[in-house]
């Protein structure tokens, strides 16, 4: 009996799969620009490791022997270039990489300007406006600016602001100005009942406040080292 | 409409109870249909109050859980026809409860009563906020002192937070009700007077209970204050904030300290 296995016929399967390949476009003198990829490589060495990389001939005129010269240099880099472009075909030996036409520009940096305006486009809020009354264990925290607060701020709240901190109410609780080192920040409120009042640091607590300060409009700054607290008005 | 409300505060002690009874029993004698629910679960007391307490057969976690039914769970109120409680357990523990089967439990309460008032547990632990996670309105029950007028402060934060209105960007409409109000200790300083509470507190006034014995002895024989004698001062305020709950207007009475002689008498032996 014939053993026979019979060849099944292979298909060739051609797909289409496109890449981003880097085009390096050399300039005369070629030993300067060999040095400025040198420095790139310097800086990170493995930037061009597995990247495809096209060389673009059409604005320098290579001889052969020249173009020859060059892919050694740059196999001496680990840079291993996936086909040349930009040049007759004659002048490509036979163990060299094919010559490519009809690559498409594509403008890597074009992205970026794409992507970065929109977040820019918004302002960040300088200032935090509440409506509510801050109650008790709540804790306001805004480093970007000033703190307006409509209500009262409860004994047992606490607002942080990076700026200075507005209270159209009664402050009971705590309140600290100027987190980030600013030290011009103030403090105002409607009545002084405060347990905590701090700018840049500085703070004073309710044993210290003066008690003929309680229950009046005051504001608080900066003066120095100390901190001055005053009735407005 | 059925509304679901929640008798809450921060400190214990300060009535919440004795607030939850008072009022549903109120409510359910104007002829609304009126269920209590205890959420305190480990420290049950609401059932004591309503004298329930030798009728429960099933209770919250219960029904949470699935184990009993809710038709099996209320118990009806043997003076009022339209007042029913839904007891708390105390031997289970109170992680029992679960946000989903307490939700599950509140949307078949709203379809049997026009009342829902969840007695909370004090405190701002996990009993308190489910208590009031699905509420309609507040009353936040309050001393006259510092103390317990702070968390209150602290509670009326978690209810504009941590409710489900809340998170749908609805308002859960907020009351204080002011307890154990005694006029002359006020009048002395002794006590945070009204206007401070409201000023600290900034939410309306539903209603000021003054310090009476008449509480004490209502609950310790099990019948809500406003039902033991309807004429007693506390009772007729409870009246009163039942009637401003259901939408009325009622005229604010702010308990007047009682100028007898022999008062006066001792009150400047006191001084």
């Amino acid at each position: 009996m014939d053993v026979r296995a019979d060849p099944t016929r292979q298909l060739v399967r051609l797909r289409g799969r496109s890449y981003v390949a880097f085009v390096f476009s050399p300039v005369v003198p070629i030993v300067e620009w060999l040095a400025e990829i040198d420095a790139t490589l310097a800086r990170s060495p493995g930037y061009f490791v597995g990247k495809p990389i096209v060389l673009d001939l059409a604005s320098v005129d290579l001889s052969s022997s020249a173009i020859a010269h060059l892919l050694g240099s740059l196999t001496e880099r680990s840079i291993r270039v996936l086909g040349i472009e930009g040049v007759d075909e004659e002048r490509l030996g036979a163990n060299m990489p094919p010559l490519l036409t009809g690559g498409r520009a594509c403008v890597i940096t074009r992205n970026e300007p794409v992507q970065k305006p929109e977040p820019e486009a918004k302002p960040k809020p300088t200032s935090l406006l509440l409506e509510c009354p801050v109650r008790s264990g709540q804790s306001i925290v805004f480093m970007e600016g000033d703190v307006t607060v409509l209500g009262s701020v409860g004994s047992g709240a606490e607002i942080v602001a990076g700026g200075s901190i507005h209270i159209y109410g009664t402050l009971r609780g705590r309140a600290m100005a100027g987190v980030n080192g600013n030290s011009n920040a103030r403090i105002y409120c409607q009545r002084i009942e405060a347990e905590l009042l701090a700018i840049d640091g500085y703070y004073q607590t309710a044993e210290e406040i003066d008690i003929a300060l309680r229950n009046r409009p005051a504001q608080a700054w900066l003066e120095g080292d100390t901190m001055k607290i005053t009735p407005l008005n | 409409m059925a509304k679901v409300l929640v008798v809450t505060s921060g400190k214990g002690g300060v009535g919440k109870t004795t607030t939850t009874a008072a009022l549903g029993a109120a409510l359910a004698q104007s002829g609304q249909s009126v269920v209590v629910v205890d959420f305190d679960v480990g420290l049950r007391n609401l059932d004591l109050v309503m004298g329930a307490e030798r009728r429960v057969v099933f209770d919250l976690i219960n029904v949470v859980q699935g184990v009993a039914k809710l038709p099996q769970a209320l118990i009806r109120d043997k003076r009022l026809e339209s007042l029913w409680l839904l007891p708390a357990s105390q031997t289970r523990d109170k992680d029992a409860l679960t946000d989903e089967g307490v939700g599950r439990v509140i949307d078949e309460l709203r379809s049997r009563f026009d009342w829902i008032l969840c007695d909370s547990p004090a405190g701002i632990e996990r009993g308190a906020t489910l208590a009031m996670r699905y509420a309609d309105e507040a009353i936040i029950v309050t001393n006259p002192e510092v103390s317990s007028v702070r968390d209150s402060d602290r509670i009326i934060g978690m209810l504009d937070s941590k409710t489900v209105r809340a998170e749908r960007g609805e308002r859960v409409e907020k009351h204080i009700l002011i307890t154990r109000y005694d006029p002359g200790r006020a009048a002395r300083g002794e006590m945070l007077n009204i206007d401070d509470i409201l000023e600290i507190l900034a939410t309306p006034l539903l209603g000021i209970i003054p310090e009476s014995q008449d509480v004490l002895k209502a609950s310790n024989v099990g019948t809500p204050v406003t039902l033991n004698n309807a004429e007693s001062a506390p009772a007729r305020a409870y009246v009163d904030a039942s009637r401003r709950l259901m939408g009325e207007e009622v005229a604010m009475t702010v308990p007047a300290e009682r100028k007898g002689f022999m008062n006066r008498l001792l009150g400047r032996r006191a001084a």
